[in-house]
């Protein structure tokens, strides 16, 4: 038992960074290998207009998936984050159409966000109810709620000015990009060098050996929803400002994606590891698969078969690994 | 085994004393609905209302009777609602596509819900994926597999006959409402009354200790994850008879309603105590909300915020229970 205790601290700095490195390796390695395998079978594929696209329509799942590595190492779940962005793109966009200033529209997502997902720590941290229960009732009632609010209508004649995806930085970085760079690298920092990163490893790895160095592991708990919480914020008005109307509905299986790109990045489902680097890379490669089966005339339906054989190859290999680093020493 | 006695009659004598308290509570609260609801509304306690919302129950109920054996051990199994839309298009698919007649192809989609659990007990079990993950990403890949199969085609034109099960009668009684029913009992009888069911108890109390008995703890989980799958099929085949038609995204958020179930029945979240009654008082219940809401003119979409509520708030409950006992 002390072994299990023991060894993702005493993995510690090289043992760490080597598994990131091979996982984030490997994930950048996919999206290359993919690309020029696809790209030789069809090279429109490689078009640059294709391959931004990709990107740029898939950033707002990696700002989402940042939020959602920190929840996973945490040692918990939230599959109630797809309803939670479908909830937050329409308060956004009504606000739009309704003529609200341009900073409340923008902050209402994240302010709403950070809100519902703070309750959920909270009930998860402190009432001590599992966060797949909490989540699940969360999901029924964001989602029965949105559609029995705005009768599943459309969100039309949206003003110029919101549509913060299609603004360019400097005339040629487009928004969701550099937010999507930005929230990964700060996040992974952050993580990686401060205190409350690092607590939330601790948190994740052993809750009760967290306590007893002096994190306080709800607490903890309850910081990392609430930052999940802005991350689906912001991948809201991503969503929401990348098109010209917003469907206010839940956008389906959204969650499974974030879930997918996590679990894929090499964040630990038992806790305690993980990088957002890696679910970040995982998100553009799940898209990109995504994209690619239109190009090789596969059916884009297979696209969660796929989604689910990438979780179940993950989880196995990182079970797989850790048990023979804990049989090896 | 004297382990095993002990640690049985352990389970036995703790559980019950609470659960017989949530469950008399919950049947108290449940003939005050229906009072409440037949005062309100004529249409609600009429003989013919009851027998179809049993009709409507039945898909879920099904597939919640293997859900309580899971939660009772500490597992739980997202995928189930996945598992009814694979097995669904597997009916229709291998009937309209493989040219399997079609009480041959009922069989075969029994069989591929039974594998697709039997997937998800055997990673649980040999590779010790965590239940929860495993059955998130089977609830993606079997819903994918529905989806990429079909091509999102449904299938229709299914001969008399087959509508037997979803839509007709037996004794006056709609007829999943017997499958339903003998399935309440065998469970019932093989949560309560065997060793099966003890060991449920046993390994929900605590694994480490099951097996320490000597417990075939890995057999026994096999076996409920199988069952689960082969509950969804069931399911599945009532389903589509009951709505005449196939489609991949058949069994959508299944996976609440049975979940909710099971736990405002008094299955513990957190494994070790439940029971079959207390499951069906559930599934009963919230069938209850759902048809009572409905009648007083709410939208189907505003139910799912309620079930919602109810789940967290019975877990609550529930937990806030045990913590002061």
């Amino acid at each position: 038992m002390s072994a299990t205790i023991i060894a993702p601290a005493r993995a510690g700095e090289g043992g760490f960074l080597r598994a990131f490195a091979s996982q984030e390796g490997l994930l950048a390695f996919a999206i290359v290998a993919v690309a020029i395998l696809v790209g030789l079978d069809n090279a429109r594929f490689l078009a640059v207009r294709n391959l931004s696209d990709i990107i740029l329509g898939n950033a707002y799942i990696a700002v989402a998936a940042v939020g959602m590595s920190m929840v996973i190492v945490s040692g918990n779940i939230d599959i109630s984050v797809g309803a939670l962005i479908g909830v937050l793109a329409t308060i956004s966009g009504s606000l739009a159409v309704a003529g609200a200033p341009l900073a409340l529209v923008w902050a209402a997502p994240l302010i709403v966000g950070v809100l519902v997902m703070m309750l959920q720590g909270a009930v998860i941290a402190y009432l001590k109810i599992p966060a797949i229960v909490v989540t699940l009732g969360m999901l029924s009632i964001l989602k029965g709620g949105l559609i029995s609010v705005t009768g599943g209508r459309w969100i039309t004649d949206l003003p110029e000015s919101f549509h913060l995806a299609d603004i360019e930085l400097f005339g040629i970085l487009p928004m969701p990009v550099v937010i999507m760079v930005a929230a990964t690298i700060l996040a992974a920092f952050w993580m990686r060098y401060s205190a409350r990163g690092r607590a939330i490893y601790a948190t994740g790895g052993n809750a009760e050996a967290a306590r007893l160095v002096g994190v306080s592991p709800q607490r903890t708990v309850v910081m990392v929803f609430a930052l999940h919480g802005f991350f689906a914020g912001i991948a809201a008005l991503l969503f929401a400002t990348q098109l010209k109307v917003i469907q206010s509905t839940v956008p389906p299986n959204l969650e499974l994606t974030v879930i997918t790109a996590a679990v894929v990045g090499g964040v630990s489902i038992l806790g305690g590891v993980g990088t957002v680097v890696g679910s970040t890379l995982a998100a553009v490669l799940i898209a990109e698969i995504a994209s690619a089966l239109v190009f090789i005339n596969v059916s884009p339906y297979w696209i969660h078969a796929v989604q689910g054989v990438l979780i179940l190859v993950t989880v196995v290999a990182d079970i797989l690994r850790r048990r023979r680093r804990l049989a090896g020493g | 085994m004297t382990g095993m006695t002990v640690l049985t009659e352990g389970a036995r004598r703790a559980a019950p004393r609470w659960l017989i308290r949530h469950e008399t509570l919950l049947a108290a609260i449940l003939i005050v609905a229906l009072a409440i609801l037949g005062l309100f509304n004529d249409r609600f306690l009429t003989v013919d209302n009851l027998l179809n919302q049993g009709r409507l129950m039945t898909e879920v109920g099904i597939i919640a009777l293997p859900m309580t054996f899971i939660i009772i051990t500490g597992g739980i199994d997202l995928s189930v609602g996945s598992v009814v839309g694979l097995c669904a298009i597997m009916l229709g698919y291998s009937w309209k596509n493989f040219g399997f007649p079609l009480p041959l192809a009922i069989v075969f989609s029994l069989g591929v819900g039974a594998a697709a659990g039997f997937v998800n007990g055997l990673l649980i079990t040999r590779v010790r994926v965590p239940p929860l993950i495993m059955t998130i990403a089977t609830l993606a890949l079997y819903r994918g597999l529905a989806e990429g199969v079909s091509q999102a085609h449904s299938v229709r034109n299914y001969p008399e006959w087959f509508f037997f099960v979803g839509q007709g009668e037996l004794f006056g009684v709609p007829t999943q409402l017997w499958i339903l029913l003998v399935g309440i009992i065998v469970a019932g009888i093989a949560l309560d009354r065997t060793t099966f069911g003890r060991s449920l108890y046993a390994i929900g109390n605590n694994e480490t200790a099951a097996r320490f008995s000597g417990l075939p703890v890995d057999r026994v989980k096999l076996l409920i994850y199988t069952l689960s799958g082969l509950a969804a099929g069931v399911s599945a085949w009532v389903l589509v008879s009951r709505v005449t038609t196939t489609r991949s995204d058949m069994g959508i958020g299944y996976e609440l309603d049975v979940i909710a179930a099971v736990v405002l029945g008094g299955t513990s979240i957190f494994g070790g105590a439940g029971t079959i009654w207390g499951t069906v008082v559930g599934l009963v219940m919230i069938q209850l909300l759902k048809n009572g809401l409905a009648l007083t003119g709410v939208k189907g979409d505003a139910t799912i915020i309620v079930i919602g509520v109810v789940l967290i708030a019975s877990t609550l409950i529930a937990s806030s229970l045990q913590r002061r006992r």
